[in-house]
């Protein structure tokens, strides 16, 4: 798989993200999934420098049809943000099957590539904060609100009270504490970790400061997470234009380039089905990504990991590479690693356990705030030129090398 | 094996829609029996059912009576709301003891009847069922 992979031509390094934007983001605003999304894609394509004319391709994640499984779950689909910008496309794309939340960018990054657009408007709307109100985050299908039935490979699991992400994840965690000697600890340092940057965010949605002290008081969610392991459910919008590289002497900001993307997924893509749920199904991705470039882990100066729940960014610390399976507890150990100033800043906007849930979006955004030197405070010293961004680590995952100006 | 049905612990459950494919899954603990489906050709198991074996792609699949005694693999004790103030419950994936450790025959239930602080993995259960409406649902208890 990999020596296949090595011979193929780069082709995604044809495309560069030339515009980025992101709506007000906020726990219950009270704002249309629409009006969040228009907010998010005017200010990508005025950022690209370009208008509303220009954009041929349009892709999102996961396409107008998966709200009745969450609510807030899902933005507006391909259709109806055509048709409210009235654009004219050359290529359209929305939906959840692939590598991902971030699968609407490759996507997108390959329509580029191919010649079918040349330059793609990519959104992700959440308004999960304001579609599940106050009363506490919900569970899947309906759970709590009455007798709902479920098909298709949830129908294995909901019936069980096993009805969160939360849930699910759990149990890669417990198996990591059991198999390697992973403990709470381990993970507050990603969660303290991601606190401390949100601080630096004006935009995070958690910025006081939290000590490990207060992560281990936390309450219980479903052990071994507690509720600072999870993320916090946001209403948010964040777009992406993606260009042709021959556009990247006319974009106003940096061009971020697309040096390599990981969309391989092994193994069975399940949240209970896989034989050893103490790795990611990230590590296929991650070993496909780097097997298409001559960058190394070395070179990367910023990751951007997803943080749904705080173990998956653990197991893909481990499934890029950046130490071996189970190594995670040293790895991370004192935090400093993965902080600011570390060989590996974490996260670097709080990330979706202290800025907010934007869904594998918010994580990409950062590395192109990053690599453009756009950080503010928050900003990682010495001019990053590459980041990693992953996406994804429950039954599947995809990832993204990016670099500063065209790869 | 005991097989017979007992209270359910949740208030409300979120059940599977019984067809044709899962029907023998979903229903066969109203006899007291597990049944998982497996290949009549090549005998591997297949777990959720899909009316294909995963193993050689012969249709010739049957739903076949397993002993419903396994260890636990994983587990959480949920604390979280999501039914109410329903107090701890404790989710467990089991892997049968008819699987492997390359090909584990792992199903998602309850385990029942222990203090969630005494859950551990490697930990002996057997099968039991809760019968929800038109289906009757796993559970598991320990293997004292």
């Amino acid at each position: 798989m990999t020596g296949r992979a090595e011979h193929r031509r780069r082709s995604e390094r044809d495309a560069v993200i030339s515009g980025i934007g992101q709506s007000e983001v906020g726990r219950r605003l009270g704002r249309t999934a629409m009006s969040l999304t228009v907010e998010a894609c005017l200010a990508a394509a005025a950022d690209a420098g370009l208008t509303l004319n220009d954009i041929d391709g349009l892709s999102t994640y996961p396409g107008g049809v998966m709200d009745g499984l969450n609510p807030g779950f899902g933005g507006p689909g391909t259709d109806a943000v055509q048709d409210t910008l009235r654009l004219d496309l050359n290529w359209h794309s929305g939906g959840h099957e692939g590598p991902a939340q971030i699968q609407a960018v490759i996507n997108a990054a390959m329509a580029v590539t191919t010649g079918l657009a040349r330059h793609v408007l990519v959104y992700r709307t959440v308004w999960e904060s304001t579609a599940q109100g106050s009363g506490g985050r919900q569970g899947m299908g309906g759970a709590g609100g009455g007798r709902a039935r479920m098909a298709g490979s949830l129908q294995y699991l909901l019936p069980f009270g096993a009805v969160s992400a939360a849930n699910w994840l759990a149990m890669n965690a417990q198996r990591h504490f059991h198999t390697y000697g992973t403990t709470r600890e381990t993970l507050g340092e990603i969660a303290v970790n991601n606190r401390r940057n949100a601080g630096l965010n004006p935009k995070a949605i958690f910025r006081d400061p939290m000590s490990m002290d207060d992560y281990l008081a936390a309450r219980m969610i479903s052990t071994p997470l507690c509720l600072f392991d999870c993320d916090v459910p946001v209403d948010g919008s964040t777009a992406f234009i993606v260009s042709h590289r021959d556009y990247a002497p006319d974009v106003p900001n940096t061009a971020v380039g697309i040096n390599a993307v990981g969309t391989a997924l092994h193994g069975r893509p399940s949240w209970d089905q896989r034989p050893d749920m103490e790795e990611s199904p990230l590590r296929a991705a991650a070993d496909a990504m780097w097997a298409r470039t001559e960058l190394t882990r070395a070179d990367v100066d910023t990751a951007q990991l997803y943080d749904g729940f705080s173990i998956i960014t653990l197991m893909a610390i481990e499934a890029l590479g950046f130490c071996a399976i189970g190594e995670a507890k040293n790895y991370l150990e004192g935090g400093h690693r993965i902080s600011l100033d570390g060989e590996l800043p974490l996260n670097t906007a709080g990330g979706q356990l202290s800025a907010g849930r934007l869904h594998g979006f918010g994580l990409l955004h950062e590395a192109c705030v990053q690599l453009r030197g756009q950080g503010g405070e928050r900003q990682v010293s010495g001019e990053p030129e590459v980041a990693v961004v992953a996406n994804g680590g429950g039954p599947i995952a995809g990832t993204m090398l990016v670099t500063r100006g065209v790869s | 094996m005991e097989g017979h049905v007992m209270e359910d612990i949740f208030p409300v459950r979120v059940l599977p829609t019984v067809d044709r494919q899962n029907r023998r899954f979903w229903t066969s603990g109203e006899e007291g029996r597990l049944c998982i489906e497996r290949c009549t050709d090549c005998g591997a198991w297949i777990h959720p059912p899909t009316g294909i074996c995963s193993s050689c792609h012969s249709s010739s699949v049957e739903p076949t009576v397993v002993s419903g005694r396994g260890t636990i693999y994983s587990f959480t004790v949920n604390h979280q709301p999501w039914f109410g103030d329903i107090g701890p419950y404790c989710v467990v994936l089991v892997d049968l003891e008819e699987g492997s450790a390359a090909q584990p025959l792992r199903i998602t239930s309850n385990l029942v009847g222990t203090d969630p602080d005494d859950v551990a993995i490697g930990m002996p259960v057997e099968v039991f069922f809760v019968r929800c409406d038109d289906v009757w649902l796993p559970q598991f208890r320990e293997i004292r």
